[in-house]
């Protein structure tokens, strides 16, 4: 009988121990969504899902639910991070989410197998994608890759480099394709030659590096940056998605998307105007990235939206059109390309960016941004 | 009755307790000294690959089987414990990063233990209805083992998508339940088949017996079959220990929980270049929550010694 009483004794302990796990972790997540106002019952909700997790590409949406720029629209805007496997475009597809931020080429690929879903707004007017390489490897043209090693992340993110060689009468084959970590180690020990480097992000990560032969952080002149803007095969990228059945079922759905898209522009305009503050934002909001790399992240972003050509989320139809080319027609490694055919009509469309951009310019916002002046950001080692 | 006292250990420690006692007192100190020593080999291994590894690693073939001794591959062992110690970021409010570690550490080991707790009930329950009905065991088992090739990047979005669909009065899905059901999912496996095989495990002469007094199948459950399985239950459930903290690290990665030790790693991952301690933090964090989440099983296991008869090896 002893022992019974003992086993017992054990499960109860197992029991309580478990209990208070439980409790603690309830009561650790219950703070974590920070959407103001939720009391508010007049206000509607709306969840938008990001790309990534909470970092200054996101700033002008996180700058907006902080100022009340969403609340002023009468929504309470909800901001889910992304993460390893969750697709922003397949989140808003499959209605978990109201809006999503994905890139242009990765979505068409989503709307070709069956994905409903509109660009709305094309908040990135220009592409921060790059390939970077040191002074001393004499790479400066796509066409200079070929018997290179050459870094991509792969999933999606390859498209611009792929184009670009191909315009350069480079293939696939004549290059050796290394797949990228998260990290710069591998172009920073010499695995790779010309590293794929998000302007706002890995190009600083190496900035933010010591070089062992001066002992001090990289400077610019250290590197070679091939420009795929510059080389004519940018894609878009940050765009603001939402779901093609309902802007055309309901109305109200239809009237949120236009307030989403006027607020998240203020946001935008708020993160131009003050880089410091809105990088702040978006580190309280539990960004884990240092201060000196979230700042050089916010002022780069806005570089990739100001100055704006037609008004900031206007899709420009020849940089459409460029990108649909684009993903028809480059083939990847194993000889594939994003899309087969051209995308239906609902892929895009700029009727409540043009009604968000009226409202915003009837009140005298200017929303082109043509005087806008990027700070100049020194990084710190390791991005403090 | 008489069967769960044959089972425990036999009474060589009821002549001379001091002793015995003194004796397993030193054991213990030098399984602790052995623990030590291996750590104290592994950091000075580390080091010492540093300074005389060649610069470039080990490549056998285009291979790599050693790493690069750089700094950025492998930082000094004190440039990560320095690390720890100063803030997270340059930023005035920032705390010190072993805090933050910490703080991820508690959140990840909070979310394995819930996982835990449902992967072992699970488990126990399949095992108890595999152990009662010959059919359930060959209809149910090779389900579970196959439930173990199912990749969790497939599985992890799934589970975050069906989870947000729940909401039941005013309970509602919260991402860390979609993270614990995912822990739970590695952890259940190791214990069904370890308790599976626990339960079967008395002889035949002793169930017969069981029969002779005409217990029925609980009794015969509680008196002999569960006192038996203790052996094969324990590294069972060490393993699910295991499997539960590194299933919650990666469900954090894979759907994207704030809070953890997961997040911390791929936050973190970026600095390797000009910050090469920073990423190892988060990762001594997870060792430090599995060999935590170990420890309890561990004392699960000093609850349990009496039945610790001839134990399978972990």
């Amino acid at each position: 009988m002893k022992h019974s009483t003992r086993w017992l004794g054990m499960l109860g302990t197992v029991a309580t121990v478990s209990a208070l796990a439980l409790t603690g972790c309830s009561t650790g997540t219950d703070t974590d969504d920070g959407s103001p106002g939720a009391a508010d019952g007049e206000l509607t909700p709306v969840t938008l899902q990001l790309q990534w997790v909470a970092q200054a590409q996101f700033a002008g949406y996180y700058a907006a639910v902080d100022q009340g720029f969403y609340e002023d629209e009468g929504l309470d805007v909800t901001i889910t991070e992304g993460a390893a496997d969750i697709v922003p475009q397949d989140v808003l597809a499959s209605g978990d989410a109201d809006f999503a931020i994905s890139w242009v080429p990765k979505v068409l690929g989503s709307i070709e197998q069956g994905a409903n879903i509109t660009n709305v707004a094309q908040i990135f007017e220009r592409s921060a994608t790059t390939q970077i390489s040191f002074k001393d490897a004499g790479i400066e043209s796509a066409a200079d890759l070929k018997g290179k090693n050459v870094g991509s992340w792969g999933y999606g993110n390859e498209w611009e480099l792929f184009a670009g060689m191909q315009k350069a009468g480079v293939e696939v084959g004549d290059i050796k394709l290394i797949q990228q970590a998260f990290d710069m180690n591998g172009f920073l020990s010499g695995d790779i030659d010309a590293a794929q480097a998000m302007t706002y992000n890995e190009y600083a990560q190496v900035l933010e590096t010591k070089n062992p032969k001066t002992g001090e952080l990289y400077q610019p002149e250290d590197l070679n940056v091939i420009d795929w803007n510059e080389e004519g095969t940018a894609m878009l990228q940050d765009a603001i998605w939402a779901n093609a059945d309902l802007l055309e079922s309901d109305k109200d759905y239809a009237d949120t998307t236009v307030k989403f898209i006027k607020a998240s522009i203020r946001g935008w305009i708020y993160a131009a105007e003050n880089p410091e503050d809105a990088a702040g934002i978006v580190t309280a909001a539990g960004s884990q990235l240092g201060q000196s790399h979230q700042l050089w992240m916010t002022n780069e972003v806005n570089k990739l939206i100001w100055p704006s050509t037609n008004g900031i989320g206007m899709i420009d139809e020849e940089a459409w059109q460029n990108t649909v080319d684009i993903a028809l027609n480059t083939k990847n490694e194993t000889g594939a390309t994003i899309i087969t055919a051209d995308p239906p009509k609902t892929a895009w469309s700029n009727t409540y960016v043009q009604q968000a951009l009226d409202e915003l310019e009837k009140d005298g916002v200017d929303v082109k941004g043509e005087g806008f002046k990027p700070l100049t950001v020194t990084l710190k080692e390791g991005g403090a | 009755m008489t069967r769960t006292a044959e089972l425990a250990p036999p009474a060589a420690g009821k002549t001379r307790p001091t002793r015995g006692q003194a004796r397993r007192g030193q054991a213990q100190l030098r399984r602790i000294l052995t623990g030590a020593l291996g750590l104290i080999v592994l950091a000075a291994l580390w080091e010492l690959y540093k300074l005389l590894g060649p610069a470039d690693g080990v490549v056998v073939g285009g291979t790599t089987l050693l790493p690069r001794t750089s700094d950025l591959a492998m930082p000094h062992l004190w440039v990560m414990a320095e690390r720890v110690l100063e803030p997270v970021t340059g930023a005035a409010a920032a705390l010190p990063l072993w805090l933050v570690v910490l703080q991820g550490s508690m959140f990840t080991l909070g979310i394995a233990a819930v996982g835990w707790l449902v992967g072992v009930t699970v488990g126990l329950l399949l095992a108890l209805l595999m152990q009662r009905f010959r059919l359930a065991e060959s209809a149910v088992l090779p389900w579970i083992v196959l439930s173990q090739t199912v990749p969790l990047i497939a599985l992890a979005p799934l589970v975050r998508r069906w989870g947000s669909q729940i909401e039941v009065g005013n309970f509602s899905w919260e991402s860390w339940m979609s993270v614990a059901l995912i822990a739970s999912y590695l952890a259940f496996f190791p214990v069904s088949v370890g308790a599976l095989r626990g339960l079967s495990s008395p002889d035949a002469n002793h169930v017969d017996l069981m029969h002779c007094y005409a217990a029925g199948w609980w009794t015969t459950l509680w008196r002999l079959r569960l006192p038996a399985s203790v052996g094969y239950l324990l590294p069972a459930l060490r393993l699910a220990a295991a499997s539960a903290v590194i299933g919650t690290v990666v469900a954090e990665v894979s759907i994207g929980l704030r809070g953890g030790i997961g997040r911390l790693i791929v936050e973190y991952a970026g600095a390797a270049g000009g910050d090469p301690g920073k990423p190892w933090a988060p990762i001594f964090g997870s060792i430090a929550v599995g060999l935590l989440a170990a420890g309890f099983v561990g004392l699960i296991g000093l609850f349990l010694r009496r039945f610790r008869r001839g134990e399978v090896a972990a």
